[in-house]
């Protein structure tokens, strides 16, 4: 049984104050917190067998390497790949993207498209637009409609025999809209074209499987669940890895240098150049651990019915406007008082203890397109409470008293 | 009135509350005060960055004194941006050079001071000395 009293005991932060008042954090999207048992991990690592790996006799550096790599495995069965060296250890989900849109440099030419969706964050249009300038490809967009969805008609119209990419999230950050993926994937491969999912808000609410989604690449943060930040994983099929050559050079990714010519190591090590955030790597699959311990199906439930009473308890506000309403979402409210400038919203809810985020929320396309300049959103973990959620439509009533 | 009066006058005002709600409200009544920029100046080279929050300002110098004028999108910036003015505004640029801003902590409004905060009181001040050198310059 979920008993969530329970779960808050593993996550010390919790019981903090700030400004005076018990800390409600709803700002889950931006970063989670971190659990007892994740920050176990950490500190025994540094204080039991820090050592730097892949190269050292000594037995700490072969401890440190096995708990390494065996949280790349455990990453692997996580998501279903079908071998370990698909995983590759990244800083985060921009490092990832970055590593693909670097190795697609040579891959494309002129008259090449590729497509991203106005629901992405910056990290998934920057890197593209970036690698379109490199190579004179042409990027293409998925427009979205006044739910929040993406427009799939529109997206069959984009598609054709040019289009060599497709990038787009498994769920908005700004909006909470979960993308029908299973969708975009197999039409892009119809075409012949690579699909790129950026996990980093799906993650942490299901378990993506990247053997049955098909999908290309999948690149995830391990901050978003439970993890530590600066730590993340690219899933990539091993052809396609194969095809991409290496983005950083350095230690670790060689096979033989000398000055004539250096050949690369294989997968996954050919993209992990230099030391890597060896802690990082062995908390993201505590993390993972922590996470399926609860279980994904159990947490999706109980963050369902969060947003269901949040989106019912803030649609009685008067004036209060919900950005984002597919019945397809996960647990993220992005809203606005009319008239009242989201900033000021967030300034008085920090007075009253509760975290939520302002702003364009790295997805200017999105806030264009509403004609605002930003949103106050609040995003729930499992780790939250009803309660909270009464703390947060208190306090938005607050605001809007003091404001208006 | 000389830099420093005002700003004495404005601790004394938030003296009087006593905790943040009170000195919320006041800040917000403050930003309807606010001496309000000409719709010709609310362009975007006016705008100061590193707001989350837009922020325009406009200054002119009338009989040796910088006269500022401002408005933002948020309300709450809209005050603090209104108490910098009324410290700031009719003076000579000079004073305003010299004019030390100690006070925003004293009424409260620390946590507005970090250089990192999004709200860009760290811009805005800056912004207002940058004026006064301009005018300074000409002046000399
Ligand atoms: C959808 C999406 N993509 C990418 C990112 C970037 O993740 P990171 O900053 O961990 O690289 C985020 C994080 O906010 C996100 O929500």
């Amino acid at each position: 049984m979920f008993n969530v009293e329970h779960i808050r005991q593993d996550f010390p932060i919790l019981k903090r104050e700030v400004n005076g008042k018990p800390l409600v954090y709803l700002d889950n999207a931006a970063t989670s917190q971190t659990p007892q048992q994740v920050t176990d991990v950490i500190v025994d690592y540094y204080s039991n067998y820090n050592a730097n790996i892949h190269r050292g006799v000594h037995t700490l550096s072969q401890e440190a390497t096995d708990a390494y790599e065996q949280a790349r495995i455990k990453i692997q069965k996580h998501f279903n790949a079908k071998f370990s060296h698909e995983i590759i250890f990244t800083a985060g989900t921009t490092h990832g993207i970055n590593l693909v849109a670097n190795g697609f440099t040579t891959l494309l030419k002129k008259g090449d498209e590729i497509i991203v969706s106005e629901l992405e964050h910056h990290s998934n249009i920057v890197p593209w637009q970036m690698l379109c300038e490199r190579t004179e490809a042409t990027l293409k967009v998925i427009p979205m409609n006044t739910e929040g969805e993406l427009i799939m008609s529109e997206y069959d119209k984009l598609l054709s025999a040019n289009t060599k990419l497709v990038l787009v999230n498994h769920i908005s950050n700004a909006l909470g809209t979960i993308n029908p993926i299973e969708y975009i994937i197999k039409k892009a491969h119809a075409v012949g074209a690579a699909v790129l999912i950026d996990g980093a808000q799906s993650c942490p609410h299901i378990k993506p499987d990247v053997q049955a989604l098909d999908v290309d690449f999948y690149v995830t943060s391990a901050h978003k669940m439970c993890g530590p930040t600066g730590e993340g994983m690219l899933y990539g099929k091993e052809e396609w890895l194969n095809k991409l050559p290496p983005y950083q050079g350095g230690g670790e990714m060689i096979d033989k240098v000398t000055f004539e010519k250096t050949t690369y190591a294989g997968l996954p090590h050919k993209f992990e150049a230099g030391t890597p955030n060896i802690c990082g790597g062995i908390a993201f699959g505590a993390a993972i651990d922590y996470m399926n311990g609860i279980g994904f199906d159990t947490v999706a439930t109980y963050e369902h019915q969060l947003l269901d009473y949040a989106t019912e308890q803030l649609s009685e506000i008067e004036g209060l406007i919900i950005y984002g309403t597919s019945k397809n979402k996960t647990s993220v409210i992005s809203f606005n008082l009319e008239g009242i400038h989201p900033y000021d919203v967030g300034t008085i809810l920090d007075k009253l203890g509760i975290a939520v985020r302002t702003g364009h929320h790295c997805a200017q396309p999105i806030m264009d397109f509403y004609n605002i300049p930003g949103t106050v959103r609040a995003s729930f973990a499992f780790y939250n409470t009803k309660e909270e959620i009464d703390t947060l439509v208190k306090g938005v009533k607050k605001a809007k008293m003091m404001l208006s | 009135m000389a830099i420093q009066d005002i700003q004495d006058e404005i601790i004394d005002e938030f003296s009087m509350f006593e905790d943040w709600e009170e000195r919320y409200q006041y800040m917000i009544d403050l930003g309807k005060t606010l001496p309000l920029i000409d719709a010709e100046y609310k362009t975007d080279d006016n705008l100061i960055n590193g707001c989350q929050s837009k922020v325009w300002v406009h200054a002119e110098m009338k009989d040796n004194s910088v006269i500022f004028t401002a408005d933002s999108d948020a309300i709450i910036t809209k005050g603090i941006i209104a108490i910098l003015i009324r410290s700031f505004s009719n003076q000579h640029p000079k004073d305003i050079l010299d004019a030390n801003t100690d006070f925003i902590d004293k009424i409260g409004l620390k946590e507005h001071l970090s250089p990192t905060r999004a709200n860009g009181l760290v811009s805005m001040i800056k912004q207002l000395k940058m004026y006064a050198i301009a005018y300074q310059t000409q002046l000399s």
